[in-house]
């Protein structure tokens, strides 16, 4: 890659320049509050700073601060992405403070995490970012050295003019670098080149994290803030209907009780906005312990709610009627009603071949169903925010992935302009896509308007789980149709949900058979769901992945080698030309797992299953080692193989990538939402089983395809396989299948 | 209310709440020491684990007229400068992913080392069964533990 077009975000880069050009410095003062001061070495503080384009601004002495854009949920963004405008501006990383950028849609692309989209759409304005500015600060030392700026050359952050011995610091340039004009067009580095990008680079949080110092939106506080909770109806499908607050009123440290109404009845929600419950009843108090104990003493009586049609738009923007139906929903019903739907013809969403007749004049047929329940996300930080509204602007503070789009919908409840509304992110506990949801913003700012006080809504831990968007239940049929000498001749899969379907239909095996039939369906439910880390991958996967396990064994084969030869032929040959994969790049990750865990040599009480997959861009494939210890079964180890093309930071991947196995395994053994009469049978950590230190891979091993493709996310990629894997290791050590989530039964029949 | 002195860090601190309160919002919401981290609220998770004289204590359900006179120790006050054997290998192995269990984490493991300097894997898992963490960083801390046990 040579030269780039910096016209990406040039929008951004004019405007800063702009500033900067017009000699804009940033004092000292405003950074002490701002600084990370827990740097490996401490550094020293520039007096003065020279901003050098919306990401970035160099000291005097070489210290340079590098914004991060994107909320931070644990997927280490905040290191990650700095690292790749480092790079470009060849810096040595020693040399970097990292802050939190706020919301600002004028400077930044895509504040938002999720769909694993953060780096790989960040990727080229970052670079951009970086590159730009090495490229001022050598059109500064060429200016003032009187040379070519093509004879001056940078190193970790020393400009040098190699004919005339010339060198200087970054700082020294920096105030001129800031008067330079923004290049029309900039040179990025060569991959062979990076110096920092495929380093391994510690969390720039890390020291503040292990020492207990305020970083999240729960430890958020300002002078003369208000605490406050609220109490939503217990289930889905009522709403409220009366309230004595006569007893919370009197208890100490209350300040007022009220209700309100998070979305007003004709505004035009985005996909964002989804909440069940939006009449809601607020406490506002001193402290968290007095509201707590507050709510407990009030009175409520809840009535049903009617059936709505609300009006959503989707993320591109059309709109379209959301049906929530009325009464009072029940899990036993829900798995009815599943596998009703599963049972017969749905949707036709892709047809390849003529799959009816192969069936019909198949040898064998083997047809499976699998399902999975409802999931709560539970991040550890439940839903929080800090709002101070006033008569003209609304400050707001906290955990948040979608900051742009709930500025919109801050901006429309309050009546404010969009320009008026101020949005902090702070470090996030936890996101999986329940913080995609921000109703918890806007109630906050309608809580601080009506108190006309600076307030933070705390949820409970069981408000977070029982007023959750959750995963929806789903469920998958697969058919696979042989001749009589086994060979695979059609396949069927049928798949719908609660209230969405999981099916991808366009993704591997199809492409790879003649005949490929797909069908989806979806059941309306009032309670409220939303994207879950690697959304409908996370149920589809694990389905499909074992039974292309159950396939491979009717057909005698290895199932790795099984795997490889459709995807060959997916290769060579396609069928259709929708198909949503690489063949090549999936095969190669699962021949890397093959070689990675010695696939093929059989260990003594060892059991292995294998499993791959492609979404968000990038894909992975796993290979489980498991072992019963007392007929419980123990997840050994964990080959993982990935191919998300660059590798940014080695040591932050490997974690997120343990982490999306560890949250894979846990949830399809143990975690379930289940509901009766519309309200939730789990409501807090007691119940809600996530998995815990003994029941994790006691190894880990990932392993990355080596090439020079511009990266792609792994938030959520390495998540949805592991079920795969899991099933079919655990079908080789139990010698039964496993089809229904969570999986532990199979643990509790054997233990 | 009533007036409670507390030995917190090493300080003496003088708090003026309910009797009922739990510790873990005497330290975050009174104290301004929100190291300690409110996860659950019913003894699940782990996330506000603290110290009670040399043993890890749930702060969530540790009211604050149950303390007494004995010392507690948040993650504030583990060390000095941040460099306890256990933080030092928590940062070693660069254990956090979105960080919020992890104080509970480093307290509970820290205890644990103090009665048993040289836990096996089993004795790890058993001792750190009580803490959570959602973003499956697991692995890691159990690495971590076994640095910091050297
Ligand atoms: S908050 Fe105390 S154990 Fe969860
Ligand atoms: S690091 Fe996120 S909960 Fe443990």
């Amino acid at each position: 890659m040579a030269l780039i077009k910096t016209s990406y975000g040039r929008r951004s880069f004019l405007k800063t320049s702009a500033l900067a050009g017009g000699g804009m410095m940033l004092g000292f003062s405003w950074l002490a509050t701002a600084c990370e001061s827990n740097q490996e070495e401490t550094l020293t503080m520039p007096k003065e700073w020279f901003e050098l384009n919306g990401f970035l601004k160099i000291g005097e002495n070489g210290v340079v601060t590098i914004q991060s854009p994107n909320p931070e949920i644990g997927q280490n963004v905040k290191t990650s992405m700095p690292m790749i405008v480092a790079e470009e501006l060849d810096i040595d990383w020693k040399n970097v403070i990292v802050e939190q950028a706020p919301l600002n849609t004028a400077l930044f692309v895509r504040q938002l995490a999720g769909g694993s989209q953060s780096i790989r759409q960040g990727w080229t304005g970052l670079r951009m970012a970086g590159a730009t500015a090495r490229h001022m600060l050598k059109e500064a030392a060429a200016q003032a050295w009187q040379v070519p700026v093509d004879e001056v050359t940078t190193e970790a952050g020393v400009l040098h003019h190699k004919n005339s011995g010339k060198s200087a610091g970054y700082g020294e340039m920096a105030s001129a670098a800031a008067k330079i004009a923004v290049p029309e067009e900039v040179k990025l580095k060569e991959v062979k080149d990076f110096k920092i990008i495929g380093t391994s680079r510690k969390n720039v949080d890390g020291p503040k994290i292990v020492t207990g110092q305020p970083l999240f939106g729960l430890d958020y506080k300002r002078e003369g803030m208000l605490i406050a909770m609220i109490v939503h109806p217990p289930a889905f499908g009522m709403k409220l209907k009366s309230v004595d607050d006569s007893a919370a009123r009197a208890m100490p440290g209350i300040k007022d009780v009220f209700t309100i109404n998070t979305y007003n009845e004709d505004y035009g929600r985005q996909w964002c906005d989804t909440d069940a419950f939006n009449e809601l009843v607020v406490v506002a108090g001193n402290t968290t312990w007095e509201v707590m104990n507050a709510k407990k003493a009030l009175k409520i009586e809840w009535e049903a709610a009617p059936e709505q049609n609300i009006a959503v738009a989707g993320f591109t923007g059309e709109s379209k009627d959301v049906k929530i139906p009325a009464g009072l929903e029940n899990t036993s019903d829900h798995v009815a009603k599943m596998a009703e739907m599963g049972a017969k013809l749905a949707k036709v969403v892709r047809r390849d071949g003529d799959p009816e007749t192969a069936f019909k004049n198949a040898a064998q047929v083997i047809e499976r169903s699998y399902t999975a329940p409802f999931l709560a996300h539970s991040t550890m930080e439940p839903m929080n925010f800090f709002a101070h509204v006033t008569a003209d602007k609304a400050e707001l503070v906290g955990p948040i992935q979608t900051p742009e789009f709930m500025e919109k919908s801050v901006a429309a409840r309050l009546g404010m302009p969009v320009e008026k509304i101020d949005i902090q992110m702070t470090r996030q506990g936890g996101g999986f896509g329940r913080r995609l949801y921000g109703h918890f913003v806007v109630e906050a700012a309608v809580i601080s308007q009506k108190m006309n006080a600076p307030i933070k809504l705390v949820y409970t831990r069981e408000d977070d789980i029982t007023f959750g968007n959750y995963r929806p239940a789903y469920h998958a049929t697969y058919r696979a149709a042989f001749d009589a000498n086994k060979n695979l001749i059609a396949f069927h899969v049928r798949a719908g949900g609660i209230p969405e379907s999981p099916l991808a239909a366009n993704r591997f095996p199809a492409g790879a058979l003649d005949n490929y039939l797909a069908e989806d369906w979806a059941v309306e439910s009032n309670i409220s769901v939303g994207a879950f880390r690697a959304p409908r991958s996370n149920f589809i996967a694990g389905a499909e992945q074992a039974f292309l396990d159950e396939v491979a064994e009717v057909m005698g084969k290895d199932p790795i080698a099984f795997r490889l030869e459709l995807l060959d032929r997916a290769a060579k040959k396609p069928v259709g030309t929708e198909n949503d994969y690489e063949a090549a790049r999936y095969a190669g990750v699962l021949e890397l797992v093959r070689e990675k865990s010695g696939w093929g040599k059989d260990q003594k009480g060892v059991h292995r299953g294998v499993s791959a997959y492609f979404c968000h861009n990038s894909y992975v494939a796993q290979v489980i080692d498991l072992v019963l210890e007392d007929g419980k079964p123990i997840v050994q180890k964990v080959h993982c193989a990935v191919d998300c093309g660059i590798l940014v930071n080695p040591i932050a991947a490997i974690n997120l990538s343990e982490g999306g196995i560890v949250d894979g395994i846990g949830h399809a053994m143990y975690s379930a939402m289940t509901f009766k009469n519309g309200t939730p049978e789990q409501t807090n950590f007691d119940k809600y089983r996530l998995i815990r230190h003994s029941e994790a891979p006691k190894a880990i091993e990932v392993h990355f395809v080596k090439n020079e493709i511009d990266p792609t996310g792994l938030g959520e990629p390495v998540n949805p396989p592991i079920i795969g894997a899991l099933a079919n290791a655990l079908y080789k050590a139990t010698g039964k299948r496993v089809y229904d989530q969570p999986f532990q039964a199979i643990s509790q029949v054997l233990g | 209310m009533a007036t409670f002195n507390l030995n917190i860090n090493g300080k003496k601190q003088q708090v003026d709440v309910d009797p009922a309160t739990p510790m873990l919002w005497v330290l975050r919401e009174h104290l301004n020491l929100v190291g300690t981290k409110y996860g659950c609220g019913i003894a699940q998770c782990g996330a506000c684990t603290i110290h009670l004289g040399d043993v890890a204590m749930r702060s969530c359900q540790l009211t604050v007229s149950q303390v007494g006179n004995q010392p507690i120790t948040t993650i504030e006050g583990l060390s000095e400068n941040g460099d306890h054997p256990v933080q030092k290998a928590w940062l070693e192995h660069d254990v956090a992913q979105c960080g919020y269990c992890q104080a509970g984490q480093i307290m509970n493991a820290a205890a644990l080392l103090k009665a048993n300097p040289n836990p096996s894997d089993a004795e790890i898992e058993a001792a750190m069964h009580g803490n959570i963490c959602r973003c499956g960083t697991y692995t890691r801390i159990k690495t971590a533990i076994k640095t910091a046990a050297g």
